[in-house]
């Protein structure tokens, strides 16, 4: 078949086009977050003063954080996926919720008393927050491989990397109804490690199962 | 018949006669966008214009970066138009299109030289996005491989509905009626087979 056979044969009869991203990563992110939240309910089970805890500013300052961190990564993560686009300032969205949480937890490790302070950053759960926010974080990071997999990325590391961290924030969204911390170094040490899993996971997987 | 790298070096020489290279390339893009605009909302005529004149600038683009392996640029080629038509999709009509076309050719050119181990092999800059749209070349040599025949060793649930409905022209109500799949099936196997195909033509390297 020469090439202009090749053509003919494409332009017959054009199918309709595909889904667009925007319909794909609305199912992605819709079935991803249901299965975490089903994870978390099932294995973990929502914070019992959850009613106390959301009177509380700190509560929503976690919130809003990872909430930030994954409307930036949802951004790059589109961007991503479709040739040609320009990732811009679209990194920098990524970059003011870390900015803005370290400032706090520098705030407020600078008007602890001297001994409080590894608590602050330690809490009571440091060992197990990274982990189980990168457990939360599989189903939405199987289901955003699978989206983009049905577009076209052309930087598949980087890719990869911004769909792992668009699951490991949204997985920690979820993981705040678990959470008992609050303090501010805390979210910005563990919550931001625990993020930071699925990515460094999507940035190795990316080159391999986003190839087209 | 595989053209030795000698002919196509002097096909090569007379596609550049052809090209004009002073010629304006912004008048290129809204040509082109509108075609496929008009394509992607399901005019045939129009989409295959796009892709022969698209195909015509790969061909001058691949061509200049290829010029060490020019017995690959056809093959190339095609695996672009594929790409391209596969990807459709994501093409926004707000976006330029010099920049998704550069995109998808460098991505395939890079790959390509990925799995022969030759990244070195390229001859020019991979990132000049406007100059894809200011070259053409409307001479095709022989391809290395032969899609038909990779087209023969797809499923039948992939074949069947590609040669009645694309190579064919029945209608998805046709193909339905002759092969037993349901009309869905159809449409489906067109869509996974072409995939199918670009990921056949992307390993048998």
């Amino acid at each position: 078949m020469n090439t202009e056979q090749l053509i003919a044969m494409l332009a017959t009869q054009p199918e309709t086009a595909p889904d667009s991203a925007r319909r794909r990563f609305a199912i992605a992110i819709g079935l991803g977050a249901l299965g975490a939240a089903l994870l978390m309910a099932i294995f973990l089970g929502v914070r019992h003063d959850l009613a106390a805890a959301v009177r509380l500013p700190a509560f929503w300052g976690k919130v809003v954080f990872a909430a930030c961190l994954a409307a930036g990564s949802l951004l790059v993560t589109v961007r991503l996926s479709r040739p040609g686009v320009r990732l811009a300032w679209a990194l920098g969205a990524l970059a003011v919720p870390v900015a803005a949480v370290w400032l706090f937890a520098a705030i407020a490790l600078a008007h602890a008393a001297p001994g409080e302070r590894v608590e602050l950053m330690l809490g009571q759960t440091w060992r197990s927050c990274p982990l189980l926010i990168a457990m939360l974080s599989a189903p939405v990071f199987v289901a955003v491989l699978w989206a983009m997999q049905g577009l076209a990325p052309t930087r598949l590391r980087l890719a990869g990397a911004a769909a792992g961290l668009l699951a490991g924030t949204t997985g920690a969204l979820v993981y705040t109804l678990h959470c008992p911390e609050l303090a501010a170094p805390f979210v910005g040490t563990w919550y931001l490690l625990g993020m930071l899993i699925p990515a460094l996971a999507g940035a190795v997987a990316g080159p391999r199962v986003l190839r087209w | 018949m595989k053209v030795s790298s000698q002919t196509a070096a002097v096909s090569l020489h007379q596609a550049e006669r052809v090209t004009d290279p002073v010629a304006p390339t912004n008048n290129k893009e809204p040509r082109l966008r509108e075609l496929l605009v008009r394509g992607l909302a399901g005019e045939a005529a129009a989409y295959q214009a796009f892709l022969k004149e698209l195909s015509a600038h790969l061909r001058g683009f691949l061509r200049k970066r290829l010029a060490r392996l020019p017995d690959d640029v056809e093959d190339l080629v095609q695996e672009s138009l594929l790409a391209v038509h596969n990807q459709r999709h994501t093409y926004d009509a707000g976006q330029p299109l010099t920049a998704w076309v550069h995109a998808i050719a460098r991505y395939k050119l890079v790959d390509f030289l990925r799995r022969r181990g030759s990244r070195d092999a390229v001859t020019g800059s991979l990132d000049d996005v406007d100059e894809i749209l200011a070259v053409a070349s409307y001479e095709a040599i022989e391809a290395r491989r032969d899609i038909g025949r990779l087209l023969a060793e797809l499923p039948d649930r992939h074949r069947l509905p590609i040669v009645h409905v694309k190579l064919e022209g029945l209608s998805v109500v046709e193909a339905a009626r002759l092969t037993g799949m349901s009309e869905s099936a159809v449409k489906v196997g067109v869509h996974r087979g072409l995939k199918a195909l670009a990921a056949k033509l992307r390993e048998g390297r």
